[in-house]
């Protein structure tokens, strides 16, 4: 398993985890799935490290039935301007996952067919998961807390 | 698969943004729910229909989103337990089970085999619960009423079980960090056993009211077709894909939880629509049977609980006589116990699918993250290409032959 992505590759807790560029995440997909036969996206998402920055990690959980194996990609996106390329075009999948990732990180997929929010209101103000929301959102919350 | 991004365009069109007459003469939006009954919760499908053919399907979601992943990064990983049995209500025990056992997985502590069979047992009946509420109110849908008054009088006789073991009937909370909440309960074994032997032929029952009502036959076969590839590429897992011809599931190919001291087999159907989901189902609930009576059968003694004094509340007898356990009762509760830094993913068999919580620890008492990636989220994304070209009358077969729970999907 080597690819020019692949920018670290780590084992923990008998789990196998690709460190990627996330310029050539596209390409490190397709080659995933079709040479490596990582067939299904299991799941995607994102983690916060605020104050941290490069800020945001995608995660993409890869699932091989042929190789009854799993594999963790994870990207680096910074929060300035938080943008990466869609993964739609391999696993259609990924449509709504990450729409989820836009709605509650506020992460941009580029090249995504429909990048609106999924389980917020349309008009919500703020990505709720970001480690800088407040519990309680903005509207609710005391200024002591 | 190889369908062009436009076709699989999941927008929700706006009412005002509708194509205007010229384009499309004969088209009609309908709005189907988010209160229409079959959708078992607060789901919104805006279908556009050509006469009574459904052209294009389009999901909204997220009018039960309560934000638990953004909640159980405020409390500490014995409190988020809590949460995650109102992700799914209607199988919480194996949200449960796959929480605690991705913690377990980032302490590395060791579960006792009690504990482990307790809980195999508990998701199994957890299990038979939740095909029972589907069977029910999926029939319910198509037009079969009686069934559903069978299956939820065994579905109450799961819920006194689960009372007697947790004190809850749903929201049972009865797998924690480290093993099971209490010990089984006195007479438990005959209370599972007088359950369990006569379970099997409740289910030779609902199988004779049904394959022996003609309409049933006509509603049900031949309807819901999405192909294997389709639904692999989409993210489909459990009882959907074994519907199809795919035997994957999480007990047979990852085993945890000793699931592979168990034996059963991995229920599967060939015709890929919602009769065969059906028969899946069916035989997933004779299975999850045989696996209860194995468990009763070899329940194996000793403690039903990890000898982790950090993690695991002391027994309430020591807490009140000894100094030691009475301090650490005191730290779990303030403060809670610190989880070492990293990242973990686990996946389980959840009566819909591959459900898989993915935990990343800063090392601190609270999860820094937790996602969760539930089987009902993934499964309705297919629900677009499944209902494409076929007719209304038959959405509410193939919508209920998903079997989602939108808690699950909205978390």
């Amino acid at each position: 398993m080597s690819h020019p992505a692949i920018l670290e590759t780590k084992e923990a807790f008998g789990e196998i985890t690709h460190i990627a560029d996330p310029a050539q995440i596209v390409d490190l997909c397709r080659y995933f799935k079709d040479q490596e036969k990582f067939i299904r996206l299991s799941g995607l998402t994102a983690v916060d490290w605020y104050p941290m920055e490069p800020r945001f990690e995608v995660v993409y959980h890869l699932h091989s039935i042929e190789r009854n194996a799993r594999i963790r990609i994870k990207c680096k996106v910074h929060g300035e301007k938080p943008e990466i390329d869609s993964v739609y075009s391999v696993w259609r999948s990924a449509d709504w996952h990450e729409r989820e990732v836009f709605d509650l990180f506020g992460i941009k997929f580029r090249n995504h067919p429909n990048m609106v929010r999924i389980l917020m209101p349309i008009d919500w103000d703020g990505h709720p998961l970001r480690k800088d929301y407040p519990v309680h959102g903005y509207k609710y919350s005391y200024p002591n807390e | 698969m190889n369908k062009s991004l436009e076709d699989n365009f999941s927008t929700i069109p706006a009412l005002e943004e509708l194509p205007s007459s010229p384009s499309a003469p004969r088209r009609m939006t309908l709005n189907m729910g988010p209160q229409h009954p079959s959708t078992h919760g607060v789901l919104r499908i805006v279908l556009e229909l050509e006469g009574e053919t459904i052209r294009s399907a389009a999901p909204d979601i997220g009018f039960l989103h309560t934000g638990i992943e953004k909640q159980c990064e405020a409390l500490t990983y014995a409190k988020a337990l809590t949460l995650t049995d109102r992700v799914d209500y209607l199988s919480n025990l194996a949200n449960n089970l796959v929480y605690c056992l991705t913690v377990e997985k980032l302490l590395q502590i060791e579960i006792p085999e009690r504990a482990q069979w307790l809980r195999v047992m508990m998701t199994e009946l957890s299990r038979l619960n939740s095909h029972l509420v589907w069977l029910g109110t999926h029939a319910l849908d198509i037009g079969a009423m009686s069934i559903f008054f069978y299956c939820f009088r065994e579905r109450e006789e799961i819920l006194r079980i689960l009372e007697m073991f947790s004190g809850q009937r749903m929201m049972t909370s009865y797998i924690r960090i480290g093993g099971v909440a209490l010990e089984a309960p006195r007479g438990w074994e005959k209370a599972v056993g007088k359950f369990i032997r006569g379970f099997p032929s409740k289910v030779d029952e609902y199988e004779n009211l049904l394959d022996s009502n003609p309409i049933w036959g006509i509603r049900t076969k031949g309807v819901g077709y999405i192909s294997l590839e389709d639904m692999l590429d989409l993210g489909v897992t459990g009882p959907m894909l074994r519907g199809a011809g795919l035997a994957l599931d999480c007990r047979k190919t990852e085993p945890y939880s000793s699931y592979e001291k168990f034996n059963f087999n991995v229920a599967t159907q060939t015709g890929n629509d919602v009769y065969s989901r059906y028969r899946v189902r069916l035989q997933e609930m004779r299975e999850s049977a045989k696996i209860i009576t194995q468990a009763l059968e070899g329940m194996p003694s000793g403690p039903y609980q990890a000898d982790a004094p950090h993690v695991v509340l002391p027994d309430r007898e020591k807490m009140k006589t000894q100094m030691e356990a009475l301090i650490y009762h005191f730290k779990i509760v303030t403060e809670g116990f610190r989880v070492p830094a990293g990242e973990v993913y686990q996946c389980i068999e959840s009566p819909r699918g591959e459900i898989g919580y993915y935990i990343v620890s800063d090392g601190t008492s609270k999860p820094y993250r937790v996602y969760m990636r539930t089987p009902s989220f993934a499964n309705l994304m297919a629900l677009p290409v499944m209902l494409k070209d076929t007719l209304i009358a038959d959405s509410i077969a193939s919508l209920g032959s998903m079997d989602f729970v939108l808690g699950d999907t909205d978390r």
